[in-house]
């Protein structure tokens, strides 16, 4: 007998997000998920090979189950990151951190948690097959909604909109946000934007942040974590899913964090995740986490190269919209280079975007988004040339 | 004033710790300098210590020194050299059903990650598309999280099959037989591939035999949980002997592997669900499938340990001092057995004790009674799970004088 008779075949899943082996040559330009740098491949944070060649060598590592929660030293760093040493919420002890694997596995478990007092999530629109949905009903929050985020009309985020839908969700609501780094716009909050924001969370909506690559948007640690920030300023209590994929070069080893700020009850909440986290993975894995918190010792370093990263990422937004510019036309293109990050949004319509795949190999995102690392000297005028030929084109 | 919306106390009930958890908090407290821990399931040596196999070193450092390595994430269903050669380890490099090309894996985090992806697969699935009413299966006893694993993916009966016979310390084979018997067909059916948790005990080749012809007429799932491949006799093919028989009668089933003991890598959760289906057709869809389940879970899964396997499994050179770092393992507990069963005879400790060394694996259900646990624990601080579960690891040749001693104790003075 055929026991998955009913097991319906499936188109391949959309690789281009979850992307394989980054292969940049020539002409064809493959959009992927990852930072890749100008050389078009991934690269670890450079203190990073020298910390793993240590704990390679180190005897006093002994293999054992790690804590089911993580490694205390890496949560404690993750969770100073995110909040700054001073804040208010680890003064007072009212945060704990929990190592998760990857920023999906951080969101699975915050959503696990959540079920049992949460009935609707609101996550932003966005043009992406997204494993988001799927993720929170998987873990039993069914009801699904969307607020308004990208406005084609202004190439940025309609705040009002935004607003306006947030203030109308249902009760007993978690709200997905994105600290800089939305994907797949790119488009941010400005802090006035999010002070709004934030004065609506207080009614009764629980804010769920993804910070998947804090510092790599405005070149700022600090910057780029002030909506969480700000939100635990005024008391709000949050959950936070933060990954050190993208600001580490770690993608493979799968880091996450799940940050929870609450106002009391620490214990039992702590207790309740203990119980989920051993019917999905037992404990995280070990390596990636070890790296991180070693060089979370030293913040400094880990400033230092988001920073050149952003300044990077931003370097090639200016180019490109400078290319495009010169090329001529009636586009306007500051909207390149106001956000920051990894990610930017051309606001092109699907024939653009077949024709970018299917006649000049450039693959982009779904609405012609852009993963801006994956330009270089190399590639940039090509880019730019074929984006402007499919807008010119009549398609 | 911002509402407290998870603080709501209603919501969220302290949840009780977990028993070998707790176990081994109270351990670490005990300043008592004979103390002694026979409770958490991890290899130990000797000298009382955890042992990084000397394959891993060395494969690790070539790791940490290649510099050609991408760093990308892994595809979602994970490495694929990691996952065929697991695949091999489990079912055989000459397994017809591979040759079949209807062998397919995911790479998951550890064997729990592996139970969870498989668990999530038949839930939404197997039998219909619907089978939260499904009944699981798993043995009594089993090890405490199988429960919590397939309960928290969605079913909503699971069910104990018989197996461990206390009076006479060892398989309950009529019991299990009979439940099996009595399960309504499709059940699905946790399986033990070898060195049951917390038992043991496993079934004989004919017994398996028995099992296999019961859950063929029923059409019963055979899920088999693997975490002890080679940690149990010594020998890998052995070790895999019930998987490999079901698979040469038909059976599409699936194997969580966890490669946590055998590789001593618990703390990079390298764990690999291997499938068998009836045809390459069905495979891929079935793997298409879990793709989506994983997507939505963990992503993808971490490099560092399926690397480390993949290349041991892949390298004669090493994939021959792995199996030698195995057979170092499974030898001690061996060894371990056999003393201690030695010892209480030579002390005249009432009972039999011929389970000891019949019993496979880390683990003996010694057959103590929960009072006799307690003495061991409070009076001889010696720490072991209440249902007399003993991890033959934690005895070394300094203290299993004390040990065989303690537990004399507690039989002849504790009914």
């Amino acid at each position: 007998c055929y026991l998955y008779d009913e097991v319906s075949s499936l188109a391949p899943v959309n690789d281009l997000m979850h992307g394989h082996c980054c292969s940049l040559y020539n002409n064809i330009l493959q959009q992927k998920n990852e930072y890749v740098g100008e050389h078009g491949h991934t690269t670890w944070l450079p203190p990073v090979r020298k910390i793993k060649q240590q704990i390679s060598t180190d005897p006093t590592l002994t293999p054992k189950y790690p804590h089911i929660l993580g490694i205390p030293e890496f949560t404690r760093r993750a969770t100073q990151l995110a909040l700054g040493k001073d804040s208010p919420a680890i003064v007072e002890s009212r945060v704990f951190g929990i190592q998760t694997v990857g920023c999906t596995g951080a969101v699975r478990l915050g959503a696990e948690l959540l079920r049992s007092f949460v009935a609707h999530v609101f996550i932003s629109l966005s043009f992406l097959e997204d494993s988001l949905a799927g993720t929170f009903k998987a873990a039993g929050i069914e009801d699904v909604q969307y607020y308004r985020y990208w406005d084609a009309e202004s190439n940025g985020v309609c705040v009002e909109n935004m607003v306006l839908d947030l203030e109308n969700a249902p009760e007993q609501c978690v709200v997905v946000l994105f600290a800089p780094g939305h994907r797949p716009t790119g488009a941010e909050l400005s802090q006035e934007d999010w002070k709004r924001v934030a004065e609506v969370m207080k009614r009764q909506l629980f804010a769920f942040f993804l910070m998947s690559a804090q510092g790599l948007c405005s070149g700022s640690l600090e910057q780029d974590a002030w909506p969480v920030r700000h939100c635990v300023s005024l008391g709000l209590e949050l959950l936070c899913a933060q990954s050190f994929s993208h600001n580490f070069g770690l993608y493979g080893e799968r880091v996450g964090h799940l940050l929870c700020v609450l106002k009391q009850n620490l214990l039992a909440v702590q207790s309740q995740a203990e119980k989920l986290v051993q019917t999905l993975w037992s404990c995280p894995p070990m390596e990636g986490a070890r790296v991180v918190a070693t060089v979370l010792s030293n913040p400094a370093h880990l400033a230092d190269c988001v920073k050149a990263i952003a300044e990077r990422c931003m370097l090639i937004r200016e180019r490109l919209r400078e290319r495009l510019r010169l090329l001529g036309g009636p586009w306007q293109w500051d909207h390149i280079i106001k956000p920051g990050g990894l990610y930017c949004c051309f606001g092109l319509n699907t024939q653009q975007v077949d024709y970018l795949v299917q006649k000049k190999h450039i693959y982009l995102l779904p609405n012609g988004c852009l993963n801006v690392s994956a330009i270089n000297s190399r590639n940039l005028d090509y880019v730019a040339e074929s984006i402007h030929q499919a807008l010119s084109s009549k398609l | 004033m911002a509402p407290t919306v998870m603080a709501t106390s209603v919501a969220f009930p302290q949840a009780a710790p977990v028993a070998v958890f707790k176990l081994t908090a109270d351990f670490r407290e005990d300043q008592n300098p004979s103390k002694v821990n026979l409770g958490v399931g991890a290899y130990r040596t000797d000298e009382g210590q955890p042992w990084v196999l000397p394959v891993v070193r060395k494969v690790e450092k070539m790791i940490a020194d290649d510099h050609s390595l991408n760093h990308e994430y892994l595809p979602i269903l994970g490495l694929p050299e990691f996952r065929s050669s697991s695949s091999k380890i489990a079912l055989g490099e000459d397994s017809p059903a591979i040759k079949d090309t209807r062998v397919g894996a995911v790479q998951c985090l550890g064997g729990t990650g592996a139970l969870k992806i498989g668990a999530e697969f038949l839930r939404r699935w197997y039998n219909g598309t619907d089978n939260t009413k499904t009944p699981v299966y798993v043995s009594a006893p089993t090890w405490e999280n199988h429960n919590a694993v397939f309960s928290n993916a969605g079913f909503e009966d699971i069910r104990p099959y018989k197996y461990w016979d206390a009076g006479k310390r060892g398989l309950d084979l009529e019991g299990f037989l009979g439940d099996l018997e009595s399960a309504p067909d499709h059940s699905i059916f946790v399986l033990h591939a070898c060195a049951h948790n917390p038992t043991g005990t496993d079934p004989t080749q004919d017994q398996w035999k028995q099992i296999a012809d019961v859950m063929k007429q029923k059409s019963l799932f055979a899920f088999f949980d693997s975490a002890y491949q080679g940690f149990a006799s010594g020998n890998l093919d052995k070790d895999a002997w019930a998987v490999r028989y079901f698979v040469s009668q038909g059976f599409e089933l699936f194997c969580a592997q966890s490669f946590s003991k055998n590789f001593g890598l618990y703390n990079e959760r390298v764990g690999n669900l291997t499938v068998v289906a009836k045809d390459q057709d069905n495979l891929n869809r079935v793997l298409s499938q879990m793709e989506k389940i994983v997507r939505i879970t963990w992503s993808n899964p971490p490099s560092q340990g399926a690397r480390l396997v993949a290349i041991t499994l892949n390298t004669p050179e090493l994939f021959a001092e792995w199996k030698d770092n195995v057979k170092t393992m499974a030898d001690r507990v061996l060894l371990m057995r056999a003393q201690l069963k030695e010892k209480l005879k030579a002390l005249g400790t009432p009972g039999t004790w011929e389970h000891i060394t019949e019993q496979i694996g880390m683990f003996s259900f010694t057959g103590l009674n929960p009072k006799q646990v307690e003495y061991l624990v409070k009076e001889k601080h010696i720490y072991l799970m209440a249902s007399g579960r003993i991890n033959m690891c934690g005895l070394t040749t300094k203290n299993i004088d004390y040990v065989a001693e303690s537990i004399n104790e507690a039989v002849t003075t504790v009914q």
